[in-house]
């Protein structure tokens, strides 16, 4: 008894809703009903990964019911801290009626068939933007593309406005339906007098109830919904509600288990240094007293970097500590942090008024600057920044017999496995990787440096090696957010309206709006960049490119309000006429913040507003500058992500952009010397501390429950500007260049 | 061999005394619960009690625990699987995020309750301001504390 549903439409590339949708019977006999992610059925592949107990049925590729009427959401991201296991699984529960007290979450093996990104643009997604990073994968070419690239990708503050608004809830919706078309027919009733409720099914003429799981099976023999009806914002129970996140019990006893946690039978240690400056590979190394050591077993040149393997840890740092390494030299030697910054300028000057990439043009904005009867020009800078997640990178590893096993906490686990077939020179299929809790991501554990390394010294032991960084080692050899310049002219009329926009800017990586400022109603916008040469690693930072521009554009529309004799909220409104979403988050903060009320002396307010990830925010901070340094005291923040899922973790993620974002705006400063990273540890790489937490209110504002927005990332870009705009307002003083360690207040 | 009281646990290793706590208990021990975070004591990740007071054990040689009781966070829940007050309290304020830097975080907070019951803002920082928390719960942290401490929330901080 089995069905299959395949490529419907028998044509590849072509997606439509049946597509999506399988049902079969695994082994066994367990029903499984699916949401499939691409065209083929894939529940024979899945039901083995996931059918991990007797008695338990697969419902779809996203959940499964037990005989105990357990339903288990299978969640297709990783867990950073990000609540992403609570918010998807109420997501899927609420739309099949699933009792909440009774599901359970689990996250989905690292099998292609989990590719989230690859779920179709056309079908599934047809009114998301999709940020650049996925854009290969989701562009066309689907299947394909997404094998190569192994997206399973957990970032883009993307989860629940694309995996969950599109996969969850249908997954849900379509399980409910299949069920309930099961109990109509075992009852012989219409399918519309049955009613469903924590995970029962309720026949109100009759009486009769039963739980889902008594049809589980039946349901597998029921056609598949070619659209399931989703719920209308009215009829949720479970989305909106301040659910207890599922992964917390476990973090505060000591056993959620971690990448570095990772055990595996005879394991030993590997410490590792790599060369300093990119590109650089060992030239010589004298081992001669780590060879003496105890416990070391290997001591291994791997080229771009050194191991040593020992029987624990700290004996392989310590032996490494006492290894002797020169490096090749490369192009990047002589690279300084004054140096960057005049290469960036040199190149900004070279783009003059009409070269570098256009990135918007409207209007024209350099005849509005010169028939402008106010102009403001300005010029900002940020730094190279480290993610610095509390977890040290590490990866375990073990390649023999033709096979590879690799543990790590990774935020695109297929890529991993990607990354440890190529370095094993082994198959995916002969790679199994397992994901663990992310102890921090930020994307750095979007990248797959470690994994390669792990494996590469696996590969040459032939034991399980578990590869652990020391913390100098994490900040020296990070995927850095990038440092970046920025260059403005801005105009005004004479009642101090904005009319022309032009910035031209460096670098620009993901995502492509992050320069624009498309809400802001000013009459011509000309946006370009220019791309400048470097040679050290890039990656994804909270927020990415919004993580710049957001400090950049904010802190120039403060300059042009204060030039126009304007409150910088009333300039901002202004700019926003028409546009009610986004007024009503500006001015929920502002309210929040008793925006115009007076303050102490040496106190001052900053505002500032920032789209991104489809969601909108806007913070208000309030600084106290009478002593040494800036004291950020509160932070006002308003949030329309379109529909808030689960409202204290949203509010969390708010409190922890700003934690992150407030940490680089007062100290983030990753600097180089003759091309090495200078800052080694958290002596000389500044965390925010308790002690200099501000209070943060967040209010949240539900404005379109359709068009979810992300909520990891979009509270980060505002709280750079809003602290340097209070600032301002506070001394006189404009900040245009982050940290503000690098500033004198006294 | 060295001898250790480990949770209550009369414990044995065969270590290299100046071997930091940390390692032992992680590795030799298999206890995973308390982490490696920076390893020069600036973090708080590694953060376990000898004889009731936290110490960095990413810097304290196992050498120096002899005689003494080490407590990690696997020992705080009692042995009937009852959390503490401060691990309920830190579920109730839902602190966590990522997670990693909590076993420091709920060990140094027990510590600081066991010394003090009723701890001010500027003593929870002072207790708490070498604990680095990434994710930045740092208000939750301090919620959670004085609920523990059955004391009510103060709004800003000190």
């Amino acid at each position: 008894m089995s069905r299959t549903e395949t490529d419907s439409t028998g044509k590849k590339g072509k997606w439509t809703r049946r597509a999506f949708i399988g049902a079969g019977v695994v082994a066994g006999g367990a029903l499984v009903v699916g949401v499939a992610v691409r065209q083929g059925n894939p529940i024979d592949r899945l039901g083995p990964l996931l059918a991990d107990g007797k008695d338990e049925q697969l419902l779809n590729a996203w959940v499964k019911v037990d005989a105990d009427n357990i339903v288990t959401a299978v969640i297709p991201h990783v867990e950073m801290g990000q609540g992403v296991y609570t918010a998807l699984a109420q997501m899927l529960a609420d739309e099949m009626d699933a009792d909440w007290s009774k599901v359970r979450i689990l996250e989905a093996p690292a099998d292609m068939q989990y590719v989230s990104d690859s779920i179709g643009r056309d079908f599934l997604l047809p009114d998301l933007e999709v940020p650049a990073l996925f854009e290969p994968t989701v562009a066309g070419g689907i299947l394909e593309l997404a094998q190569a690239m192994g997206l399973q990708f957990t970032g883009g503050s993307y989860s629940v406005r694309a995996t969950g608004q599109r996969a969850m809830r249908t997954a849900g919706a379509a399980a409910r339906e299949m069920l309930v078309a099961a109990a109509a027919s075992e009852w012989q009733v219409p399918a519309s007098e049955i009613t469903t409720a924590d995970s029962m099914f309720l026949h109100a003429e009759s009486g009769k109830s039963e739980p889902f799981s008594k049809f589980a099976l039946a349901a597998a023999e029921q056609s598949l919904p070619a659209k399931p009806r989703l719920k209308s914002p009215e009829n949720y129970r479970i989305m909106g509600q301040p659910k207890a996140r599922h992964d917390i019990p476990e973090k505060v006893d000591g056993s959620a288990i971690f990448g570095i946690d990772a055990k595996v039978p005879g394991m030993k240690y590997a410490a590792v240094k790599a060369a300093p400056v990119v590109g650089a590979t060992v030239a010589s190394m004298d081992a001669t007293t780590a060879k003496t050591m105890p416990g070391v077993l290997q001591i291994l040149n791997m080229g771009d970097f050194v191991a040593v393997v020992a029987d624990g840890y700290w004996q392989a740092q310590q032996a490494l500590n006492s290894i002797e390494t020169t490096y090749s030299k490369t192009e990047g030697d002589s690279l300084d942090q004054d140096a960057i910054f005049a290469r960036y300028a040199r190149y900004l000057d070279e783009a003059g008024e009409d070269d570098g990439d256009m990135e918007t043009e409207q209007g024209d904005a350099a005849k509005g600057f010169a028939e402008a009867a106010i102009k403001v020009e300005a010029e900002y800078k940020v730094p190279f920044l480290a993610h610095a997640t509390m977890e040290p990178m590490n990866c375990t590893a073990w390649v023999r017999d033709g096979k590879c096993d690799v543990w790590s906490g990774h935020q695109a686990p297929v890529n991993a496995r990607q990354a440890a077939a190529d370095a094993a020179g082994l198959a995916f299929e002969d790679v199994t990787y397992h994901n663990a809790y992310l102890g921090g991501g930020f994307g750095r554990r979007s990248e797959s440096d470690n994994i390669v390394m792990a494996t590469r010294i696996a590969k040459a032991t032939g034991y399980p090696v578990k590869m652990i960084w020391s913390r100098e080692e994490d900040m020296a050899q990070d995927h850095y957010r990038p440092s970046a310049t920025s260059r403005f002219r801005g105009g005004l009329d004479k009642y101090g309206k904005a009319v022309s926009w032009s910035n031209i800017h460096t670098h620009l990586f993901d995502p492509k709006d992050a320069p624009t400022v498309p809400y802001y109603n000013i009459a011509s916008h000309r946006i370009r960049k220019v791309d400048v040469p470097m040679q050290l690693r890039f990656g994804p930072w909270r927020s990415v490119d919004h993580s710049q521009h957001g400090f950049f554009i904010e802190s120039f529309v403060d300059e042009m309000a204060h030039a126009a004799g304007k409150d910088g909220y009333e300039f901002r409104r202004e700019l926003l006429a028409g546009s009610e979403r986004h007024l009503k988050v500006l001015d929920t903060a502002a309210k929040m913040s008793g925006w115009g009320n007076a303050l102490p002396e040496k106190h001052g307010r900053g505002i500032a507003f920032v789209p991104s990830f489809g969601s909108i925010v806007a913070q208000v901070a309030e600084v106290d500058m009478s002593g040494p340094k800036p004291r950020v005291k509160k932070v006002y923040v308003a949030a329309d992500p379109g529909f808030v899922i689960n409202p204290d973790g949203f509010t969390a993620q708010m409190e922890s952009a700003i934690a992150y974002g407030l940490t680089a705006a007062l100290y983030g400063e990753i600097t180089l010397g003759d091309g090495k990273v200078q800052q080694s540890n958290f002596h000389d790489y500044p965390m925010l501390r308790i002690n200099e937490m501000p209070a943060v209110e967040v209010a949240l504002i539900n404005g379109d429950h359709k068009h979810l927005g992300g909520g990891g990332e979009p509270g980060l870009p505002p709280i750079a500007p809003a602290v340097t705009n209070a600032i301002f307002a506070a001394t006189g003083k404009r900040i245009r260049e982050l940290p503000l360690s690098r500033h004198s207040f006294a | 061999m060295i001898k250790l009281n480990v949770n209550g646990q009369a414990r044995e290793v065969d270590v290299d005394p100046a071997t930091p706590i940390l390692w032992v208990v992680r590795e030799n021990l298999e206890m995973t619960g308390t982490k490696f975070g920076c390893g020069i004591a600036q973090c708080g990740a590694c953060t376990v009690h000898l004889d009731g007071k936290p110490v960095r054990s990413c810097s304290t040689p196992v050498s120096a625990a002899a005689g003494k009781a080490i407590t990690t966070i696997e020992g705080i829940t009692g042995e009937d699987g009852t959390l503490h007050r401060v691990q309920k309290a830190w579920i109730k304020a839902q602190v966590p995020q990522c997670g990693y830097c909590q076993s420091g975080q709920i060990m140094a907070a027990v510590a600081l309750l066991e010394k003090n019951p009723r701890p001010s803002d500027t003593q929870i920082d002072a207790a708490m301001a070498g604990h680095v928390c990434r994710c930045g719960m740092y208000n939750r942290i301090r919620q959670a504390i004085k609920a523990a401490a059955g004391q009510p929330a103060t709004e800003t901080a000190a």
